[in-house]
């Protein structure tokens, strides 16, 4: 397969997740449509990366996947936190620094 | 056709056809496991391009660990309001037209482009050769990482943390 083919792939993926992100109410919903945005990047890192013939790409997508995992942990975790104190999980809702 | 072509389009299709279910699905705990689906043949896509690690990487840390995660939010959360999360979508003609100009502007440039370079032999072990730059020329970031990690994991028990 030829690299344009993987970025296309990349490309569909990434709108994919661009149109979860924004349609989606929910703030999980929203967070994995970021997930799908995210792998998109990491196919055109690895992609590159062979195409070059070098490793340099591949490290930096193992970056990106552990940073993404704390990501979630995180944004998970705020989830949480902005249930227990307004019972609700959708984005409209969370408005407190509205001006 | 080779074997690599017929897996590249097989786990595209599968991919592609995931993640539309992820963000066109009515119900938000099937949207978590079609993400699964999508994340593991994302590994897939990374095996056709000879990333055997990565795609390792990506079936234990993605598939296992965020899915786990964002299930077990998906339940604490529910039992939280004790009624099942509304997982609706809006302004969905608006954001598909804005996807599809992105879509098509990203395959127009790509098309345009002259990228048709052949892919290269591989020199040797790619998962050798990232273990030694990860512990070479990239052992600051690489810690830095570590540092991340922790931070994160630190901040993430605090947030969650009972309420007293």
């Amino acid at each position: 397969m030829g690299l344009s083919a993987y970025l296309m792939l990349s490309a569909a993926l990434f709108c994919i997740g661009l149109f979860g992100t924004m349609t989606r109410r929910n703030t999980v919903g929203i967070l994995l449509g970021i997930e799908l945005m995210l792998n998109a990047v990491n196919i055109n890192f690895v992609a590159f990366s062979r195409f070059r013939g070098s490793e340099v790409g591949m490290v930096f997508t193992l970056f990106a996947i552990c940073i993404t995992v704390a990501e979630v942990a995180l944004g998970l975790a705020i989830v949480i936190l902005l249930f227990r104190s307004r019972r609700t999980a959708t984005a409209d809702h969370i408005d407190w620094l509205k001006g | 056709m080779t074997l690599e072509v017929v897996a590249f389009w097989a786990f595209a299709v599968v991919l592609i056809g995931s993640a539309l279910a992820v963000v066109l699905g009515k119900n938000l705990f099937h949207s978590v496991l079609w993400l699964a689906l999508a994340l593991v043949s994302t590994a897939g896509v990374f095996l056709t391009l000879d990333a055997e690690f990565l795609a390792a990487v990506q079936v234990l840390l993605y598939a296992g660990g965020v899915i786990t995660v964002v299930v077990f939010a998906i339940v604490v959360t529910e039992r939280l309001v004790g009624e099942k999360l509304s997982h609706t979508s809006r302004r969905v003609v608006v954001s598909g037209a804005v996807s599809a100009a992105l879509l098509a502007l990203i395959v127009r440039a790509i098309s345009r482009s002259p990228l048709q370079l052949p892919k290269p032999a591989l020199t040797g072990d790619m998962t050798r050769e990232i273990g030694t730059s990860l512990l070479t020329r990239f052992v600051l970031p690489f810690e830095l990482l570590a540092i991340l990690l922790v931070v994160g994991l630190l901040a993430a028990s605090y947030f969650a943390r009972p309420e007293e």
